[in-house]
């Protein structure tokens, strides 16, 4: 590997060599808040490390992996997603025996959130997707004494590997019908071959299900709330955001380099799948009272909303436009959810060991917690789509999106699947406004001054992307036309 | 500059009287009144003498008044664009002026956290300020929803018994036909691009883009939806009775004093221009409906037994006139329109101020359990007359002045439309007479003790009343300022193009 190579990969190895002095520094001396320190620095130099490695950019590093700005922005989004999320955990996950393990799995996952964003091919794209789900499972479970997180464990171990077992046999059939596994030959290939047009329709069906799972794409989104419900809550929201965007950014490019928009029943399908998802997710979601529960569902809506843009991207003059609205998507999406998940975890960070995530525990948080509210009321709006927050900014380019392409069936699911989004959305800052002579809430939240300023960062990120994005807007655009 | 300012002050104010509750809980009412004081006079003082002169045509001048374009998201071809004329000055006086009496309103009432009260009055002025200023369609729709969050928390936190029901009504309602001119704003921008090869959300540079007839139907609906769930219109009317009962004092006059007329304003100002063919051929359905509004709403009204509803109910019937005189579209009816705004802005304010100031002191809002105050709060019965038969259009009165406009105006254009209309007149008398007889008549109720009104509040309702009696007698300065912007607004959808161009210079310059 040349030395430009190595720099353009400088990100994934910041990684490695963290994770690789984190497993060292606790087999000589376990310190939770040593190890804590330690990955969250890795994280966030694995992160400043992108613009280092910005320099190269576009930069083929062997047939595995390509090194564009694209890849390097979403690194550079899921390492700083990892370290906020390594912060947040370091309270609720220290209240439990021998923590640190949490933090070098967390670390891990980034690499496979990171190798995602850098995939084209279908080999990195395994490794990048397993490393990413191994290390979940183990995250999810970390609590070990309760049963909640073992069971969704379970449940996301079982479900997941079958997932990338199908994947794997797609990626076969693939292989069996072109006999190339990178992106771009793989696409030519099934141009070329007499046997791809009648090998692609089983093997898209198999990949669409593997990574329809990840996504929590309705109709496989069973696992979803479940496993959300069960994990501890910074892992949810790192599963949540970041598993998620890894795993879209994955997809779109499959789609981009392969040229897959060529075959428009494929496309057709993401399209319906979609509006299943935008639909179903929201509904689903009003029946909830548990918060983690509904971000579930709401999370489903929103991968929904983002598929949008496949439809959009038929039409070769409006792909960068797509590509562009779901890159601010998935940043204001990945910021969001932190987001709510992160109050969760805050407010779940008291000894008791029990996770405050009933409607009922938010109650009157405004006047028990006014910052920590204010994170959840901006969290919640964003997610609503209200002006002024990053949310909002995101659907407004999705929308742009899907007009340009004349996607008016998507965009009326949009609408509707956003109206009946207020509502439960609505009722989360409803229970937090509630005056204390009707909440019954009686947790005492520790004064926690991480925690504080984290909030304050949330919060003026969500809201500097709503207010003045365009400064994002410009960069994107200059990389993607 | 001065537009931005006018909508810093309310912001900053809102902040100081959020943290100065920590001092003292009656530092935060202070500080609001201070803020919207500020701000009238300020808007006041800076206001342009002459309009913008053009610069193509010089000589004559445009009716925008103030005009100010900054960029924002170069991206999207949006920018922060604000631009002032006869009305947008016309609603903003309102707007700060009924924030006054909301602020008077609440001066008692409040007493859980008052300082995040006033701060939430004083953001939602500051968004319905930007709705009347804002010409980058973006950047109105922005305020549009922005203004909600304020009003929902005023309503979710301080409202009545039911007020979660009624604050997620009021929000679901608005957010949902909000998202649909999301939708229609976008689809404009993008249509305006296909024809200028550029994107822009300025209202200046979408007005004349025409779009194929399917697609420009779906996209005047969008808008039109939109404004009349605001305004409210028939049948689209029912989150009102909700909002405006379960609303605080001060929230029910900013909602029936203000934010209904963001509703009739985005009609004016963009719904008719930027549609105009499709606007006159839908002229029949929307008077239509503001016709059943006129009717429907006073007999719902008279079916009431609680204060607040049957004004509110009476609110749906007068806005009824708004959307006929809106799209009869011919001088007398638009003078009309805009007359009832403010009228209806006043009258009503009053009315819910008084029902406000009855609920705090009886702790109810059943007319079946009021019954002969008049006796026990003369100047209370003697206000809450007046303000009654202003609403139901007595001569010599602003509301009189602009449902005569509007009928005038609408009697050229739909005959059978304005006797049905003329109707509304009759069963206004009815039910605010039955609203007087209900309250303030009849034997009072011996073993009640009830304050009259204190200085405080007759201030208030003397200037409520004063307004009226302008309005009434001397309407003219009104009708002045609006004309210049309902001439140029009328030659747009004309289609004169020299007159277009005229109307437009404001956003060139």
């Amino acid at each position: 590997m040349t030395s430009a190579g190595f720099q353009a990969l400088l990100p994934l190895v910041v990684l490695a060599i963290g994770a690789t002095i984190l497993m060292l520094q606790i087999a000589w001396a376990r310190n939770p808040r040593v190890t804590a320190t330690l990955a969250t620095l890795t994280l966030v130099l694995a992160g400043l490390s992108c613009r280092l490695a910005a320099e190269h950019a576009p930069l083929q590093v062997t047939p595995l992996l390509l090194a564009d700005h694209l890849a390097l922005m979403f690194c550079a989004l899921f390492c700083l997603a990892g370290a906020v999320t390594a912060l947040l955990a370091q309270d609720y996950i220290s209240r439990g025996d021998e923590p640190e393990e949490f933090f070098l799995l967390l670390v891990l996952a980034t690499i496979g959130a990171c190798v995602l964003a850098y995939a084209v091919h279908l080999a990195s794209l395994l490794l990048g997707l397993e490393l990413l789900s191994i290390s979940l499972y183990t995250l999810i479970a970390y609590p070990n004494k309760s049963i909640l997180p073992l069971e969704a464990a379970v449940k996301y171990l079982v479900l997941s590997g079958a997932a990338s077992a199908t994947v794997l046999f797609g990626f076969a059939l693939l292989y069996a019908a072109t006999g190339a596994l990178g992106f771009s030959a793989l696409g030519e290939g099934l141009g070329d071959s007499t046997t791809g047009q009648s090998i692609l329709l089983p093997a898209a069906v198999m990949i669409f299900a593997g990574l329809g799972f990840k996504l929590s794409v309705v109709p496989f989104h069973l696992w979803t709330p479940d496993v959300y419900e069960g994990a501890p809550s910074p892992v949810s929201g790192f599963l949540a955001s970041v598993a998620k965007a890894a795993v879209f950014v994955a997809l779109l490019r499959l789609f981009l380099d392969a040229d897959l928009f060529r075959y428009r029943i494929l496309v057709e399908i993401t399209g319906l799948l979609a509006i299943f998802s935008m639909l179903a997710g929201n509904l689903l979601a009003l029946l909830q009272s548990n918060i983690k529960r509904m971000l579930a569902y709401s999370s489903i809506a929103h991968i929904g909303y983002l598929m949008i843009v496949f439809m959009v991207c038929i039409n070769g003059a409006n792909r960068a436009l797509a590509v562009e609205a779901a890159s601010f998507y998935l940043i204001a999406y990945t910021a969001t959810t932190i987001a709510a998940f992160g109050l969760l975890t805050l407010i779940s960070s008291d000894p008791s060991g029990r996770e405050n995530v009933q409607l009922q525990d938010i109650s009157g948080l405004f006047w028990r917690e006014p910052l920590l509210a204010c994170l959840m009321l901006t969290a919640l709006l964003s997610l609503a789509g209200i002006p002024l927050t990053a949310g909002f900014i995101a659907k407004f380019y999705l929308v742009n999106a899907a007009v340009a392409g004349h996607n008016w069936v998507l965009l009326f699911s949009l609408v509707i699947g956003s109206a009946i989004g207020i509502y439960y959305y609505l009722r989360v800052i409803y229970y937090m406004t509630r005056r204390p002579e009707e909440h019954g809430a009686d947790f005492s939240l520790t004064r926690n001054l991480r925690g504080r300023i984290l909030s304050g960062i949330l919060i003026a990120s969500i809201l500097l992307l709503g207010v003045a994005p365009q400064s994002l807007m410009q960069y994107l655009r200059a990389i993607l036309h | 500059m001065n537009m931005i300012v006018l909508i810093v002050i309310l912001l900053v104010g809102g902040m100081l009287a959020w943290q100065f509750e920590k001092l003292n809980p009656n530092l935060p009412r202070w500080t609001a009144l201070a803020t919207v004081t500020a701000a009238l006079l300020f808007l006041l003082a800076t206001v342009p003498a002459e309009p913008i002169q053009l610069m193509t045509e010089p000589g004559q001048a445009g009716p925008w008044l103030a005009h100010l374009k900054l960029a924002w998201m170069p991206r999207f071809g949006i920018s922060l664009e604000l631009a002032m004329d006869g009305l947008s000055l016309l609603l903003l006086v309102l707007t700060l002026a009924l924030g006054l009496i909301a602020i008077a309103s609440s001066w008692s009432e409040i007493d859980f956290k008052p300082g995040l009260f006033q701060a939430n009055l004083l953001w939602t002025l500051a968004g319905v300020c930007g709705v009347f200023l804002a010409v980058d369609m973006f950047l109105f729709f922005l305020f549009w929803e922005v203004m909600l969050i304020p009003m929902y928390l005023l309503i979710a936190i301080w409202g009545h018994e039911n007020k979660s029901y009624a604050a997620m009504k009021f929000f679901i309602f608005t957010q949902a036909s909000g998202l649909l001119m999301l939708l229609a704003i976008v689809v404009l921008a993008w249509q305006g691009m296909a024809v200028s090869g550029q994107l822009s959300f300025s209202y200046f540079d979408l007005l004349g883009v025409s779009l194929d007839s399917r697609l420009g139907w779906l996209t005047m609906l969008g808008f039109f939806l939109a404004f009349t769930v605001k305004l409210p219109a028939f049948p689209f009317h029912t989150w009102l009775p909700d909002a405006h009962t379960q609303a605080p004092t001060a929230g029910s006059v900013l909602l029936a004093g203000i934010l209904l007329k963001t509703g009739a304003y985005g009609l004016l100002r963009f719904c008719i221009p930027l549609f105009p063919e499709l606007s006159m051929q839908f002229a029949p359905v929307a008077m239509g409906l503001g016709a059943a509004g006129v009717i429907y709403g006073a007999v719902l009204a008279f079916a009431q037994t609680d204060f607040k509803r049957l004004v509110a109910y009476s609110s749906v019937s007068h806005m009824g006139f708004v959307l006929l005189g809106l799209y009869a579209w011919n001088q007398l009816a638009l003078q009309g329109a805009v007359m009832q705004m403010v009228a209806h802005g006043v009258s009503t304010a009053a009315l819910f101020m008084l029902a406000g100031a009855l609920q705090h002191r009886l702790h109810t809002r059943d007319m079946g359990r009021m019954g002969g105050l008049w006796h026990q709060a003369p100047r209370m019965g003697a206000c809450a007359m007046f303000f009654a038969v202003a609403s139901l259009g007595l001569p010599g009165l602003g509301n009189f002045v602009a449902e005569f406009l509007v009928l005038l105006g609408l009697f050229a254009v739909h005959p059978w439309l304005t006797v049905i209309a003329a109707l509304g007149l009759i069963t206004a008398a009815i039910y605010s007479l039955w609203l007087m007889q209900q309250a303030f008549q009849g034997h009072p109720d011996e073993q009640r003790e009830m304050a009259d009104f204190d200085v405080r509040e007759m201030a208030a309702m003397a200037a409520m009343i004063v307004a009226l009696i302008w309005l009434g007698l001397y309407p003219q300065p009104v009708l002045d300022l609006a004309q210049p912007v309902l001439d140029s607004l009328q030659a747009i959808t004309r289609g004169d193009s020299a007159a277009a161009a005229l109307a437009t210079t404001g956003g060139r310059l």
